[in-house]
């Protein structure tokens, strides 16, 4: 007769456990708390304040009839592709403010929107839960006729970029996960699981060598994973709301977020820690905000350089074009602005 | 609401005594005794054995048995539990707890496979429930599984979706039961204790000295930073003029701006991230009989984002290329690595599989020929615009040979 019921672990056993996890917690907390031996800020005193940093609006570019919600550069530095609510995607020629190529979607909040690596490719979804892939060519009246949908998400597209080649698009997804996918057949690569909400935002480390991204989510963590296995390599927590965004540093050793929080930060991956908070440059980290206003902040003294009093409405999206040379933002006024 | 159950393990009381009488010296307690007598009333754990039987004879009692009731509470129901009428060891404290299915009993099972494990964790990310959540740990332990079993993953995917979509057909109550169950039963298996251990060890840097590096990064990109120095010649969104875009862009040897090829010296990854670099690189390598290294590097980091339908053809093409026995580009790698890699490529071929001596060789050209190429002549001429004209050093001495035959 099956009488097995119960091993009742002594009591002891099960509190000494859970002493020795608690105390693995704190010891782990110690241990990374011990490397916040400076502030940031000080330990960049010796650099020289930024002064005179002016920026203007040097481009406008006018076109969409509903909030901007993404944007994202060329390789060429000059063209931009964006996407709204009103559910379009332009491209543009930014340089001359011409509009090249207009795309409409079956749907409305096209959410995500990228650049193809050799700018002959453009990806964009949203609420279609579907990332598609249009090839830019003047052949073609109409570009839309050559679209290819690749990635297929149980949730909306929040966020979609091309590695390092035409032949792979990254995306993230209101469905708590991330995918890599073959553009040409559709198929999925690799996925990656791990968040507890919406995947908000993700950025490609700018290393050669790596094989990291970072992702930010709903559920206030920040992940980075190592593509080639779908692991998640290291999570960082501190932001208290959304996270919207998420950006590498240059040098790859470190990414900025943006929260529903107000807060931007910097975390460093060699830390494994926040580095410093600031209520990217490789000097500058551009926030948009919901009071209409980009701040300028200066990512290693952490104070504010500047605000420039951008838009007439919430800045959605924003990015620096690929040579440095300038800032593009957009904004739920209907319009982008190039500043330099 | 927070309900603590407590379901671990087997053994009842009665076996357990069985087990005490036949197997006595593999029992420390019992080792106490020394000769082999063994008293059970000193037992330690004697006072529970005999609630365990106690509960057990109640169990077994027609009339009563032991009522496992669903208890409701607020808005939610409990299902299938008893409380603790003080005849359980466990506190008497109103606690729940609820009987494991036989399957998940330790003596069943002896220790569970990881892929069971991993199937378990995957269930557990498509139950879109707030309470079935995966802990950090839980979740550091799939995204592992995955790397180690990423061959088996969509096996392991495909096993855990057929599960979860049993688990939906069941009965509500029925479904929460089970998932505790099998919650607890992964508790005990897998704590969180090693991963815990395993976090502790890793290595970190202060945030003084990541400061430092940023500081330093900063100073030598400054000048190439828009925003902190005025472009050179001058910022095109600005003036209107595409000539910084131009002289980026220009391969023609006279055109290229002192500005990028002193940038080549700052790491060998700028050097290649320049296609001028990467071309004066390759040439100097060409020079020093070891071009293969950069072909079979560049070749590995186009293999990461190559077509899924290409994939295949284009490893067994590298592989013959530069690694194979006889190949005709050999490069220089270790044997371990070299096994490594053609057991990947004869197994399983994918878009990583040269990883290791992709970092073996990218390691060598960067402590070895980058260096050398940023001290050797040919960079040096480069960088100030005086390049000797290398080219024609061999005409030259073509044509000492045919004044000697003349």
């Amino acid at each position: 007769m099956a009488t097995e019921v119960l091993k009742v672990e002594t009591q002891d056993s099960i509190e000494a456990l859970q002493r020795e996890a608690e105390e693995l917690k704190k010891r782990l907390e110690e241990e990374k708390a011990k490397l916040k031996d400076v502030e940031m800020c000080k330990a960049a005193g010796k650099l020289d304040i930024i002064t005179n940093f002016s920026m203007k609006q040097r481009r406008h570019l006018k076109g969409h009839q509903g909030k901007v919600l993404c944007m994202d550069w060329s390789t060429d530095k000059r063209h931009i592709v964006s996407s709204s609510q009103d559910g379009k995607m332009l491209v543009w020629d930014a340089f001359t403010t011409n509009k090249e190529h207009a795309v409409t979607m079956p749907t409305t909040w096209v959410m995500a929107c990228a650049y193809g690596p050799s700018g002959t490719k453009v990806a964009c979804g949203g609420l279609d839960n579907k990332c598609t892939i249009y090839p830019l060519s003047f052949e073609e009246t109409d570009i839309s006729s050559k679209k290819k949908a690749v990635a297929t998400h149980t949730s909306y597209l929040s966020c979609c970029s091309f590695t390092s080649s035409d032949n792979q698009i990254l995306t993230g997804s209101g469905d708590s996960t991330c995918a890599l996918w073959d553009v040409e057949s559709g198929q999925l690569i690799q996925s990656f699981h791990g968040h507890a909400g919406d995947v908000m935002s993700i950025d490609l480390s700018p290393s050669e060598t790596g094989n990291l991204f970072v992702s930010g989510g709903c559920d206030k963590t920040a992940m980075v994973w190592d593509m080639r296995f779908g692991e998640c390599v290291q999570v960082f927590e501190g932001h208290e709301s959304d996270i919207n965004n998420v950006r590498f540093y240059p040098s790859g050793d470190a990414f900025a977020t943006g929260s529903d929080d107000a807060t931007c930060r910097l975390f460093d991956l060699r830390a494994d820690r926040e580095a410093n908070c600031y209520k990217m440059e490789r000097r500058l980290l551009f926030g948009g905000y919901n009071d209409h206003t980009v701040n300028v902040w200066d990512v290693l003294k952490g104070n504010r350089v500047t605000k420039l009093y951008a838009h007439e409405n919430r800045v959605s999206c924003l990015g620096i074009s690929p040579d440095g040379t300038a800032l593009c933002t957009g904004s739920w006024d209907n319009t982008l602005k190039v500043w330099a | 609401m927070k309900q603590r159950m407590k379901e671990r393990g087997d053994l009842t009381g009665p076996m357990y005594n069985k087990r005490t009488e036949s197997l006595p010296s593999t029992l420390p307690n019992a080792l106490m005794f020394g000769n082999g007598q063994i008293n059970h009333e000193e037992n330690p754990n004697y006072l529970v054995y005999k609630k365990m039987e106690m509960i057990v004879e109640r169990m077994q009692d027609e009339a009563t048995g032991v009522p496992v009731r669903t208890v409701k509470s607020f808005m939610s129901k409990v299902p299938s539990v008893f409380t603790d009428d003080h005849y359980l060891t466990v506190k008497c404290d109103n606690t729940y707890y609820r009987f494991q299915t036989p399957c998940f009993w330790p003596s069943r099972c002896g220790e569970p496979e990881n892929t069971d494990y991993a199937v378990y964790l995957c269930k557990r990310t498509m139950q879109n429930k707030q309470r079935l959540e995966l802990a950090d740990y839980e979740a550091e332990n799939l995204a592992r599984l995955q790397k180690m079993f990423s061959r088996k993953w969509e096996f392991i995917f495909m096993q855990a979706e057929a599960q979860a979509k049993v688990d939906k057909k069941r009965d509500k109550l029925e479904r929460k039961v089970l998932d505790s169950q099998e919650r607890a039963f992964w508790d005990v298996h897998r704590p969180v204790i090693d991963l815990l251990k395993k976090k502790l060890e890793k290595r970190r840097v202060k945030i003084s000295k990541v400061t430092e590096s940023y500081v330093a990064y900063y100073e030598q990109y400054a000048e190439y930073d828009a925003f902190c120095t005025p472009a050179d010649p001058t910022n095109p969104w600005i003036t209107d003029s595409t000539e910084f875009w131009d002289q980026d862009k220009t391969m023609s040897a006279r055109d290229i701006p002192l500005r990028r090829v002193k940038r080549w010296a700052f790491s060998v990854e700028e050097l290649l991230k320049d296609p001028a670099g990467k071309d004066q690189f390759s040439k100097f390598l060409d020079k020093e009989f070891s071009g293969e290294n950069l072909k079979f590097w560049l070749a590995c980091q186009e293999l990461r984002g190559v077509k899924l339908s290409e994939l295949h053809e284009r490893v067994h093409e590298i592989y013959s290329e530069f690694l194979a026995p006889g190949a005709h580009n050999p490069v220089n790698i270790d044997a371990r690595i070299a096994e490594l890699v053609r057991k990947r490529v004869d197994d399983n071929p994918n878009r990583y599989c040269f990883s290791e001596a992709q970092d073996h060789i990218f390691k060598l050209m960067k402590s070895d020929s980058y260096s050398r190429y940023i001290r050797s002549d040919m960079y040096k001429d480069f960088l100030s615009g005086t390049r000797k004209k290398v080219r024609l050093l061999l005409p030259s001495i073509a044509s000492n040979f045919t004044f000697k035959h003349t």
